[in-house]
């Protein structure tokens, strides 16, 4: 490959040519990576995706100690309604001790109300112990079934292989007992 | 085959067990051609280029489409407006379909005006017809699968001529639908061969380029190569030239994409899809047009279809209609007549195929002007090329390429 | 370069040939729209906002009453002029239907952003029970949707007659338009001037609410039309640079094929290599 004519007249009118040899090939392959761009992002999330982005929750009927689970962004959001017990298990936590550092105050609006994505942050199982007589595992949150993330009652990871706490997605009370996910 | 010599020492590690180095520097950069190409023969490597461009922006738009006829036209909208430069596949798309029928066509020309389809080129020719046809094939599918009205009625028009076949015409076309009308079935089948059709035809392509590869490009003085003086590396010569050429040929592309993308397209094809009203006045797309007009010369139903089918058919036949030994029309100064008579004709046909039958034009209706065409179109191949060989008068051919060149040049000192 | 000249100008022809075509018939059922200029033609065209917004006001007042625009959703709005609460404002005033809710029903919210925009009715035969057997259209592709599409629209709707011509025979129910093809409209005449009153406070002529509407209309169309001029001016630019610099490379390239030198002068030994080396194989 090295010696194939391309180079036949190397010898005599290289500077100008090797000028404008290297100057075009810059140009036209930096054109041609910069139209990959459109490509790339066309699989990125449209706009109309992007826009679908809020889900309304009416949180009246939940009763203390039970929860429940809604879609949004086609993940679901885990809604527990805490008792007075759960909620002192959650702040009584030295945050010092935790793998994911996060008080509980920072992860609720309203204490009785903890809203968490529930989707493991190991690998994206949904863990159990939303349901009655779900297995809530040792810190009587969630447990993840697939590899044995604990979770406790702030959604917090305690035990097993997930690096982080269960993420909390954007969401504002509209009244007294209404949120709007997103 | 002399086998790659290389200093780099993976290059060779390599090259020693799959040597892609060496095909490709017999293939691409060593590749002998001859010295005297002119810009007619740079549409090979665009059509080739327009293809990708063609692959790459179906594959993404496909990532985005839904084949089914309730949401197909919005799902393409949908495209044009949420997806993110979803406008930009879009329109790539559509007038790349438009851009690679008008470069294959060019390209076609070439190859009739220079006689590249002459021995020993006659399997090369022939396997480009059946590229054609397949683009013809893909190029129809892709039309209706927008699903607006063109869509569904060029769908409906065009499956309907096989019914113009006695006894299993109209299973044929119940087959073809998958139901009793184009419908849900339909678009989604289309969508299939859509896809699939394109892979076929870069296999026909790659044939195309080998069955190119054994007797090397022909020339527009139609000579054989004798010497390797007659010859250059194609890498840097030709790929400089046609790298210039392609420049050249996106300016014109990227016109349409951004400032006029709706040229080609027909407005009627952004109403959606409507089983119970056929548009006033249905058209083809441009490319077609020709051969829709062949259709319409006839007043029969089968001799139409048959007439239309023997249009294309015919270029298989080519090189043994033409008996000329004479490849290029520079040296046939009767051909080279003919083959510009033979040209506009084309054009004409075109644009009789884009008006109603009974549109006038001098007086006379189109249909007539039609049927004038479509005689001449056959007559040009049936009766003209075959004559033509026997008694044309050929000017003197050159004695090698090498030698006009060096004429040129002298000429160009002076 | 002279081949390549006429290579280039056939290609053309082939295109141009095939438009000539579609130009002439067209106008063959129908009367030549008036000729507009409008703001978004040209390679530097870009929609104007307050007449957009204007158009928008019309659209939802007037035209919505009986025509679906159902590719558009109330955040596109934002793009081209509105304020984030405006366009929920517009949305606000229409209801869809959601659910089904937790006891399993389907309930009726106000519009949100996110939603396209409203149709006035739920189907193609309530649309056509409601207009005497006529659909009014889907106008959100309406300009690419017929030829000449802005021209003709401003065209039609300023070109209602209160009466047909003398001779000329209306059916029950249309109406007299010089610009529909046929003549015979069964859309009544929508716009009068002074039919919308802009939160300014002022009213416009009928020629003027045409031309806003239009543009509306345009924008709704072609939402990508801003960003599809600007883009394609760079690439242009860039194409013709790098075009430029590929023909300067091309010519002195090929100026080897005619210099002596090169077969006789001082590179005839790599000549005679790449003779050798090029051997036809045989």
């Amino acid at each position: 490959m090295t010696d194939n004519p391309t180079n036949t007249a190397e010898g005599v009118d290289a500077p100008r040519r090797d000028f404008l040899l290297i100057s075009t090939t810059t140009l036209g392959v930096a054109g041609v990576a910069m139209a990959a761009w459109p490509f790339i992002h066309s699989i990125n999330p449209a706009k109309d995706v992007l826009a679908l982005a809020s889900t309304e929750v009416d949180l009246s009927a939940i009763e203390e100690g039970m929860a429940i689970t809604v879609l949004w962004r086609g993940k679901p959001v885990f809604i527990r309604h805490r008792t007075a017990e759960e909620i002192k298990a959650a702040e009584d936590v030295d945050v010092a001790d935790l793998r994911d550092p996060q008080s509980d105050a920072d992860r609720v609006q309203k204490p009785q109300w903890l809203v968490a994505i529930g989707v493991c942050t190991h690998l994206g199982c949904i863990p159990a112990g939303q349901a009655i007589g779900d297995v809530k595992g040792e810190y009587d949150g969630w447990y993840c079934p697939c590899h044995g993330s604990h979770y406790d009652t702030s959604g917090r990871i305690r035990k097993g292989p997930a690096p982080f706490n269960l993420p909390i997605p954007p969401y504002t009370f509209t009244e007294e007992s209404m949120i709007v996910i997103g | 085959m002399k086998r790659t010599q290389s200093s780099n020492r993976l290059v060779q590690w390599i090259d020693d067990r799959l040597p892609i180095f060496t095909y490709a520097d017999h293939n691409v950069i060593a590749y002998p051609t001859p010295k005297n190409l002119n810009y007619w023969w740079n549409y090979g490597s665009l059509a080739g280029i327009i293809l990708v461009i063609m692959l790459v922006t179906g594959i993404f738009l496909a990532m985005n489409y839904q084949p089914h006829a309730d949401v197909a036209f919005a799902s393409v909208e949908r495209i044009v407006r949420d997806v993110n430069y979803g406008w930009l596949l879009r329109y790539l798309h559509t007038n790349g379909a438009s851009m690679f029928f008008i470069v294959v066509y060019i390209h076609m020309f070439r190859g009739m005006y220079y006689g590249s389809y002459k021995a020993p080129r006659e399997l090369l020719w022939m396997i480009g017809v059946t590229i054609y046809l397949i683009m013809m094939a893909t190029a129809f599918m892709g039309y209706v699968l927008p699903w607006g009205q063109m869509s569904f009625w060029g769908a409906t028009v065009i499956t309907n001529l096989f019914s113009a076949f006695p006894w299993v015409g109209d299973y044929i076309v119940t087959w073809i639908w998958g139901g009793f009308s184009v419908d849900v079935p339909t678009i989604n089948r289309f969508f299939v061969w859509h896809y699939l059709l394109p892979m076929v035809l870069v296999m026909v392509v790659v044939i195309h380029l080998w069955a190119l590869h054994v007797h090397k490009s022909n020339n527009p003085l139609g000579i054989d190569i004798k010497t390797p003086q007659d010859m250059m590396p194609f890498h840097p010569f030709y790929t400089i030239k046609d790298l210039f050429g392609l420049g050249l040929f996106m300016i014109f592309f990227m016109y349409f994409v951004f400032f006029n993308p709706n040229f080609f397209g027909e407005p009627e094809n952004y109403i959606p899809a409507n089983p119970m009203v056929t548009p006033p006045h249905i058209v083809p797309e441009w490319y077609f047009l020709p051969f829709y007009a062949i259709l319409r010369a006839v007043e029969s139903k089968l001799g139409g279809v048959l007439l239309m089918f023997a249009g294309v058919l015919i270029l298989y036949v080519l090189p043994w209609l033409d008996t000329s030994k004479v490849r290029s029309a520079t040296y046939r100064p009767i051909y080279k007549q003919m083959f510009w008579i033979f040209f506009l004709n084309c054009i004409f046909l075109g644009y009789i195929g884009f008006h109603a039958p009974t549109d006038l034009l001098l007086g006379m209706e189109m249909l007539y002007w039609g049927q004038i065409a479509t005689a001449y179109y056959f007559a040009h191949f049936l009766i003209l090329m075959p004559l033509l060989g026997k008694f044309e008068k050929t000017k003197p051919l050159p004695n090698s390429i090498f030698e006009e060149v060096s004429k040129k040049c002298r000429a160009k000192e002076d | 370069m002279r081949k390549l000249i006429i290579s280039t100008a056939l290609g053309l022809s082939l295109a141009v040939s095939a438009t000539i075509s579609t130009g002439a018939h067209a106008a063959g059922a129908a009367v030549k729209p008036i000729d507009m200029s409008w703001s978004w033609e040209g390679m530097f065209g870009t929609f104007n906002r307050e007449d957009v917004k204007k158009g928008g006001q019309i659209f939802f007042e007037v035209c919505n009453a009986c025509h679906s625009m159902d590719m558009v959703a109330y955040r596109n709005l934002v793009d081209i002029g509105w304020s984030e609460d405006e366009a929920k404002e517009v949305a606000a005033q229409y209801e869809v239907e959601d659910g089904p809710n937790d006891e399993g029903e389907m309930f009726v919210r106000p519009a949100r952003l996110s939603d396209r925009i409203v149709a006035p009715y739920p189907n193609e035969k309530a649309a056509r029970f409601a207009n005497g057997g006529a659909y009014p259209p889907d106008l959100s592709v309406i300009t690419k949707a017929r030829k000449n599409g802005p021209d003709y629209l401003y065209s039609l709707l300023v070109g209602y007659q209160d009466e047909a011509p003398e001779g000329f025979e209306l059916a029950e129910g249309t109406n007299y338009n010089d610009y529909f093809p046929g003549h015979q409209i069964f859309m009544a005449q929508p716009l009068y001037g002074e039919s919308v009153e802009f939160p300014d406070g002022s009213y416009a002529s009928l020629e003027e609410e045409a031309k806003y509407i239009t543009t509306f209309l345009a924008w709704a169309a072609e939402p990508e039309l801003e960003e599809r001029k600007s883009l394609g001016i760079k690439v242009l630019l860039y194409l013709i640079v790098l075009t430029a610099m590929l023909y300067a490379l091309k010519k002195r390239i090929w100026s080897r094929i005619c210099l002596d030198e090169y077969t006789h002068g001082p590179y005839e030994e790599q000549y005679q290599k790449d003779l050798d080396k090029h051997k036809m194989p045989g």
